[in-house]
């Protein structure tokens, strides 16, 4: 791997940069690797990362039945934060957190994690309480959260209106670490560092059967042909339930409908993400001027990526009241997802019915934030067979116990 | 943006008059069930990528729960029907084969 | 240089001059012009920067797919970002001004890019600026950020309001061109309810400017007859200036009207959003021209040819005295012949196709004009504006051939159909190689509800170009018919061409613009191929092409054919990228709509809602209710209020506005069977005029509500939820007798509106009421947790005797039209006896005394009763309740659960809000360890300390002990374990 530099860059601008090379390789599956990894976004291309880096197994495929990174890894709002209540996601989201901070550096592609900053907006006593709590929770837990009074809000976003007459702000759980990054590149990143580790990216590969005998996989029907494999990991996110059919278990798990928004670009006015979960939105500014706008997902199953509309309707008048400014903003694109969604809205990163099959997914609407985190955890279980500290709690047979891990008490909603 | 006609008041309701209640014809399991079934009954889902049956309630409108065959893939609506029924009515079954011959039923 | 001619122009009004300001030069322009060509007449070519290098930019299109000419227009309230000149229509005293400059359009300093532009190819950003760490978030991200964006920064609140409505049509006529009119027309022959939209303010699209005569009448006047017809029509409806943004499923397409955007504060609404349900979509939205890929084509003077074309004819504007033409189709000549009509120079048209044999062409050179057959252009000269065009053949490398000295370019690279609505709900599409196009698959629709089409095309927008066959095609769309004659010239096959010259070397392919706005070229594209971001979305996010605020109208094709052509793959398999709404962008204030300020939400009020709004009561939002959370007096703060409410209420007496309660009626035979598994506890043998406390949990086992049950009579319950609960709570209800125990004979009814209910709490309570007169409320009459009927004070009241607090307590409810009357009377009999309202504060409080749990405070999802002391109220008797199987399972029946305890500080301090316990070590994720946290946490007026109750591992068994909590700073508190109930442990004072 040619390494990028400004450097290179000069370099190759006097030959018209004529001289780079591929980014990620694409070669024809091999007939059987050490582990097949379904799924090229986020979460698939980290886990095959973190699987050569932490424990030098290379001999691995990933297989990705569309484009690297054109699943929810390209649709997201981009936000990464931890400062989760429940412990077990405040300590993934955290390790991913921490990734995403060397990130750039460790895979020599720019991933654009800026640490901006991220505030959750209380607009009620409860919330109030319910972020409080969070803070506390997240002292002992190594993140470093603060609340803020409604002055400071607005001196972070001064294009906030903090006094509006129906859910004035009473303040915000800040995490100064939080931000955003560039999205593709992440998958970007990823992929060319798996590609340079010698791993195979097969784009355009649909898995359309999972073989397995005595409770062993031993390999994937595909649509470019049978390939064997000594562990497989299911990382798919809106498709998980039909992937897990194929091989022959179900899944506590729903595909949603999450859509999102950009307006046009403007010159830059807000410097932080801002979330706003009473009334139900959240914006922050991309580099290149978009505001970029979520807000909740649709309540039925969906695979179609196309949301309802009334949601974006919503989220829009959260918006205009808590950011009156971009009233006379303009609407240039919106998009929708699949996100999957479990029993209790947390991840799963688990063993699953055959031995050396394992499965990461139901990140629902937070899961770009958590993609080195993940990646981290689920190579880890690959590797041993077992979930390390990160993982253990996320195994889904907690649903049976009804140990859930569930991040709405504290108000706040996952995203 | 769906509509579905609601079979109680024959409105054909828009989805904001409308909510959502997940899968239809999930067999409620209570005390003395085993720990598999009370979890199947809580959480496992067909989720499918296809013909679907699942639950509304005309929440801005009569009030009552139906439930509505629908693909999850184009977002057709095969049809609705009462939500006092423990499965999918017989003609609803046959327009569903008719339009999706790989369709495998309600199993 | 550009100019308004003295003749001509079909839609600008001559006798209405208009002034406006550009950059503070004040311009005059007519009534009908649009901003752009208002500009182009007072010959302002330049009139942007473009996103990445800054380079000069000028006016390219006429309509919608303009990706340069936009501006920061108006002022104050009425400012917005990113208008886009050639939609904007002009009125009197339109200000604007240019965007993504620094300090001067004419002098911009980020043009620095522009001379770096080589070490700034596409993703650069990617593979630079990562060392050191910090100088991404520090230095390089605001440089980046502040040279990016366009548009300034609104900083006003919207003057404007805007306007939401629903319609409903048979058919929705998307486009008011002649493919439009004539779908709209034949649909509504046939008895159709039909809408038609046009997004510009003027029906009748290309045909009239390219001279198409229809049954033989010019198109103008074909057009006028026809909305006249329709406008006849009791079942047609026609919209103009209402652009259709989006079709989604099952038929619903969003229209933005903009109703006074060209007559600003007016007193209507600025835009209108209608949310249309169509039975059919018909979309002749017509079809976009291509530019074409030449060295210097983004330099202001290059225009599209058809665009030079409407500004020639609809606002008698020449963009430039002297045009080339270069095409690789006969359309263009049209601007050639209309240019050449109008007086002005054509020196030479370069027809990048072999031979040049079509009528058009014929009709050019009999007029004069020099075309030139398999020419191309090497490159186009200038900088700010063109001054000339150096000549090649388009086979070959650009040997440059001549130089022509010229002022503007016009430029034609074919067609492409407008497919947005088509594709917006996964209608597919299909590669026409004779046209060098993408058209709508008609095999294969996006589907409606019934998996009908929901969506046919008309005319340009399915891949017709020729007059005569939109007609045709718009006839059929919408059902056939006879449709009327169009004549017009023969034109010959176009041919396509993504490169100019087909062989041009890199130096050339770094100076083709494919996107404009975003400043992506030819080399970008071949660059993000060459490194292997070969799938169109890669290419699309590795570039940014497409992406700017035209959404790659006029970019996306020429761009996935050089993607092709780099991958050496034919078009159709590289495919395309997927279209999102909107189809322009839309006014976010228009999506939001007239919901703001108060009406922001709905609100629910009570009926004492305005009596406490007069008492400047501090008012909190509980879901869409608004509650006052306590009555502050001058001079006093909240915590202050609170304090002397709860004081007045234990010592004298409170009163309450508890309206807001949730009161749901359960009726029927099975209604205590029923209420039996809804609750925890037994309601069925509740006897008639008493009440019992009881929980709802959810099928998880985990607490969702509770509240008092009163029976009524033999077959009737009133059930009491929490507040924010009785909406969930009656639907909860009604989905299981509904989905699972129909054959039960139950009824409910949510009458939490029906009633004013208002408590009247502490020791005076009796006294009042008895003041009041009327019903016995005597304790041996109405004795603790019994209600009855009866008057008080002449009005029909219902007396619960029940109590939050503690204290001698009376919930009165009343009919709620009587509530405010009620209310008022209660606070004339009580005055005498200190009476005082207290808020939901000084509730919290009286109940947290009580060690009384609150649902959302002692509750949070996770929580079961048990683990609330509350075992008490679980029937251990039940076969079966809901949640009960829940509870069960080994993680809730584990007896290490955390369980209610009371906490108090050693010092009387109150326990920060959210404060956990932390236990000795750390887990294996290297987090402390906890056993317990506040659930709420209050100063007590009554008892002079602070007072709290938690979750606490152990719970009760650890009654005495001390432990650390934790505050805001890190720091740790001394807590001790204590009974929950701190206040009047044997609970005399409600029960006297």
């Amino acid at each position: 791997m040619k390494r990028y530099s400004v450097f290179a860059i000069a370099r190759e601008a006097l030959r018209y940069h004529q001289g780079w090379e591929k980014a990620w390789a694409s070669p024809a599956p091999k007939s059987s690797y050490d582990a097949i990894i379904i799924g090229a976004g986020g979460h698939g291309l980290a886990t095959a990362y973190y699987l050569g880096k932490n424990y030098g197994i290379t001999n691995v495929a990933i297989l990705e039945k569309g484009w690297l990174g054109g699943g929810n890894t390209g649709r997201n709002t981009t936000i990464i934060r931890s400062n989760y209540l429940q412990d077990p996601s405040a300590a993934i989201y955290n390790k991913a957190l921490s990734l995403y901070e060397d990130l750039s550096q460790d895979l020599n592609y720019n991933v654009m994690f800026s640490p901006r900053g991220l505030l959750m907006l209380a607009q009620t006593h409860h919330e109030v309480r319910g972020y409080l709590r969070t803070v506390h929770a997240n002292n002992l837990q190594g993140v470093k959260t603060e609340w803020i009074g409604p002055e400071k809000v607005k001196e972070l976003v001064p294009i906030i209106n903090i006094d509006g007459p129906r859910y004035p702000v009473l303040g915000a759980l800040y995490q100064a670490r939080g931000g955003t990054a560039r999205h593709d590149a992440v998958a970007w990143g990823y992929a060319r560092a798996c590609s340079a580790m010698g791993m195979d990216i097969i784009q355009q590969c649909e898995v359309t059967g999972v073989r397995s005998e005595n409770g062993q996989v031993t390999g994937v029907e595909t649509t470019k042909g049978f390939i064997g494999t000594k562990k497989l990991g299911i990382v798919v996110a809106g498709h998980s339930g039909q992937v897990a059919d194929m091989a022959g278990f179900r899944l506590p798990v729903e595909s949603l409908a999450l859509q999102a928004l950009v307006s046009e670009p403007i010159k830059p006015c807000m410097d932080v993400v801002v979330m706003a979960n009473t009334v139900h939105g959240y914006m922050s500014q991309s580099d290149k001027g978009e505001m970029v706008i979520g807000g909740g997902t649709d309540g039925f199953n969906n695979f179609t990526q196309r949301g309802s509309f009334h949601h974006i309707e919503e989220t829009l008048r959260a918006l205009v009241e808590t950011f009156p400014m971009i009233s006379r903003l303009k609407m240039l694109r919106q998009w929708g997802g699949i996100v999957d969604m479990t029993g209790d809205r947390s991840p799963i990163i688990s063993k699953t019915p055959l031995g050396n099959c394992f499965i990461n997914c139901g990140w629902g609407t937070g899961g770009f934030k958590a993609i080195p985190g993940s990646g981290w955890a689920m190579a880890e279980l690959m590797a041993k067979g077992e979930p390390g500290p990160l993982a253990a709690e996320f195994n889904m047979w907690r649903f049976r116990e009804g140990q859930f891990i569930d991040e709405s008490v504290a108000a706040g909603v996952a995203h | 943006m769906l509509i579905l006609e609601c079979p109680y008041c024959g409105v054909k309701a828009e989805e904001t008059e409308l909510s959502p209640g997940g899968e239809a014809h999930l067999k409620r399991f209570g005390p003395g069930s085993t720990g598999e079934e009370f979890e199947a009954y809580m959480f496992a889902r067909k989720n499918p990528k296809g013909v679907h049956f699942e639950r509304w309630r005309h929440a801005y409108g009569c009030g009552k729960w139906f439930l509505a065959a629908r693909c999850t893939a184009t977002l057709e609506v095969f049809g609705t029907y009462s939500a006092q029924t423990t499965e999918p009515p017989a003609e609803i079954v046959e327009k569903i084969k008719a339009k999706r011959p790989d369709w495998k039923g309600t199993k | 240089m550009s100019t308004r001619l003295a003749k001509g122009g079909r839609l600008i009004d001559r006798t209405a001059p208009c002034e406006f300001t550009f950059n503070g030069k004040r311009l005059k322009g007519f009534g009908g012009d649009t901003l752009a060509a208002a500009l182009l007449a007072n010959d302002q070519m330049l009139v942007g920067r473009s996103f990445k290098y800054h380079r000069p930019r000028g006016i390219v299109a006429s309509g919608a797919e303009e990706p340069n000419a936009l501006v920061n227009m108006g002022q104050g309230g009425r400012f917005e970002p990113n208008q886009r000149t050639t939609t904007t229509e002009l009125f009197d005293g339109l200000t604007c001004t240019s965007q993504n400059h620094w300090p001067s359009l004419e002098f911009d300093v980020g043009v620095v890019n522009n001379y770096a532009s080589r070490f700034l190819p596409a993703g650069f950003y990617y593979k630079t600026f990562i060392h050191p760490r910090f100088a991404w978030k520090h230095i390089f991200e605001p440089v980046v950020r502040q040279s990016a964006g366009l548009g300034q920064v609104p900083k006003d609140r919207d003057a404007d309001r805007y306007e939401q409505a629903y319609a409903f049509c048979d058919i929705l006529v998307v486009g008011g061109g002649i493919a439009g009119l004539q779908a709209a027309l034949t649909a509504a022959k046939a008895g159709k309810r039909v809408w038609l939209v046009e997004q510009t303010a003027h029906w009748g699209g290309r045909a009239p400017v390219d001279g198409v005569e229809i049954d033989g009448q010019p198109a103008e006047a074909w057009v006028k007859n026809t909305v006249q017809a329709l406008e006849g029509m009791e079942n047609v409806t026609l919209r103009a200036r209402c652009m259709a943004a989006g079709s989604y499923d099952h038929g619903y397409v969003l229209c933005d009207e903009k109703v006074a955007d060209h007559t600003p504060g007016d007193g209507r609404p600025r835009h209108r959003l209608w949310r249309l349900r169509a039975g059919q979509i018909i979309a002749a939205t017509g079809a976009i021209e291509r530019p074409l890929s030449f060295a210097g084509n983004d330099i202001p003077g290059v225009m599209l040819a058809a665009a030079v074309r409407d500004y020639l004819i609809n606002w008698a504007v020449a963009p430039g005295d002297r045009t080339v033409i270069v095409t690789n189709n006969d359309d263009a000549y049209r601007t050639a012949i209309a240019l050449k009509e109008a007086g002005l120079e054509v020196p030479v048209v370069l027809d990048a196709r072999a031979s040049v044999t079509g009528e058009l062409p014929a009709k050019a050179r009999a007029m004069g004009i020099r075309v030139e057959a398999g020419k191309a252009i090497a490159k186009v000269k200038g900088g700010k504006r063109v001054t000339g065009v150096a000549i090649c053949a388009q086979v070959g490398q650009g040997s440059v051939l001549e130089e022509i000295a010229c002022d503007a370019v016009a430029m034609s690279g074919g067609w492409s159909p407008v497919v947005h609505l088509w594709s917006h709900c996964g209608g597919k599409l299909r590669w026409d190689e004779a046209q060098a196009q993408f058209a709508p698959d008609k095999a294969r629709p996006p589907l409606n509800h019934d998996g009908a089409a929901l969506v046919v095309t008309a005319g340009a927008a399915s891949g017709v170009l020729s007059a005569a066959d939109v007609l045709l095609d718009a006839t059929d769309a919408a059902g056939g018919g006879v449709a009327p004659v169009a004549t017009a010239p023969q034109e010959a096959a176009m041919e396509p061409v993504w490169i100019m010259p087909q062989g041009a070397p890199v130096d050339l392919r770094m100076k083709m613009w494919l996107d404009y706005q975003n400043d992506v070229k030819v080399s970008d594209v071949q660059l993000a191929a060459r490194e292997g971001y070969t799938s169109v979305e890669h290419t699309k996010r590795y570039t940014t092409l497409g992406m700017a605020t035209d959404q790659g109208k006029l970019s996306n094709i020429n761009g996935l054919a050089v993607l092709a052509d780099s991958l050496s793959a034919p078009v159709p398999q590289v495919g395309t990228t997927t279209f999102r709404p909107p189809y322009t962008p839309v006014t976010i204030g228009a999506l939001a709509g007239e919901a703001r300020g108060e009406i922001f939400q709905p609100l629910r009020s009570t009926p004492i809602h305005a009596w406490h709004l007069s008492q400047n009561a501090y008012m909190e939002p509980v879901g869409l209710w608004q509650r006052p959370y306590c009555y502050p007096r001058a001079g006093e703060t909240h915590e202050q209020a609170v304090h002397r409410e709860v004081k007045n209420t234990r010592t004298n007496v409170g009163l309450l506005d508890a309206s807001t309660l949730g009161k749901i009626i359960v009726k029927g035979p099975d209604a205590g069977k029923f209420l039996d598994m809804l609750y925890t506890n037994v309601m069925s043998n509740l006897p008639v005029g008493k009440c019992r406390y009881g929980l709802m949990c959810n099928e998880q086992g985990f607490l969702s509500d509770d509240g008092v049950v009163a029976r009524i009579d033999e077959d009737t319950w009133l059930c009491h939820t929490t507040s924010g609960g009785s909406d969930r709570i009656h639907a909860w209800m009604e989905d299981w007798l509904q989905c699972e125990w129909w054959d039960w004979q139950v009824y409910t009814a949510n009458v939490t509106e029906q009633y004013a209910q208002i408590a009247v709490v502490g020791p005076k309570a009796r006294q009042v009421l008895e003041k009041l007169g009327g019903m016995d409320v005597s304790k041996e009459t109405l004795p603790f947790m019994q209600w009855a009927d009866g008057t008080l004070g002449g009005f029909n009241a219902r007396v619960y005797r029940i109590s939050f607090s503690g204290e001698l307590s009376y919930e009165i409810a009343v009919p709620a039209s009587e509530g405010r009357a009620f209310w008022d009377a209660l606070l004339a009999a009580g005055a005498e006896f200190g009476m005082m309202p207290y808020g939901t504060e000084g509730l919290h409080v009286l109940r947290a005394e009580k060690g009384f749990i609150m649902i959302g405070d002692e509750t949070d999802g996770t929580v079961i009763p048990q683990d609330l002391n509350l075992g008490w109220a679980i029937s251990k008797k039940k076969a079966d309740y809901l949640g009960k199987r829940g509870q069960e399972r080994p993680y809730l029946a584990n007896p290490d659960r955390w369980k209610l305890v009371g906490l108090e500080t050693l010092d009387g301090s109150v326990i920060p809000d959210g404060s956990y316990a932390p236990a000795p070590g750390f887990n294996a994720n290297g987090q402390r360890n906890t056993q317990g946290r506040v659930t709420s946490t209050y100063f007590s007026p009554t008892l002079g300390k602070g007072i709290a109750m938690g979750l606490v591992k152990g719970g009760l068994t650890r009654l005495g002990e001390t432990i650390e909590m934790t505050k805001l700073d890190g720091s740790t508190m001394q807590v001790k374990i204590v009974d929950p109930v701190f206040y009047d442990k044997e609970g005399e004072k409600q029960n006297v």
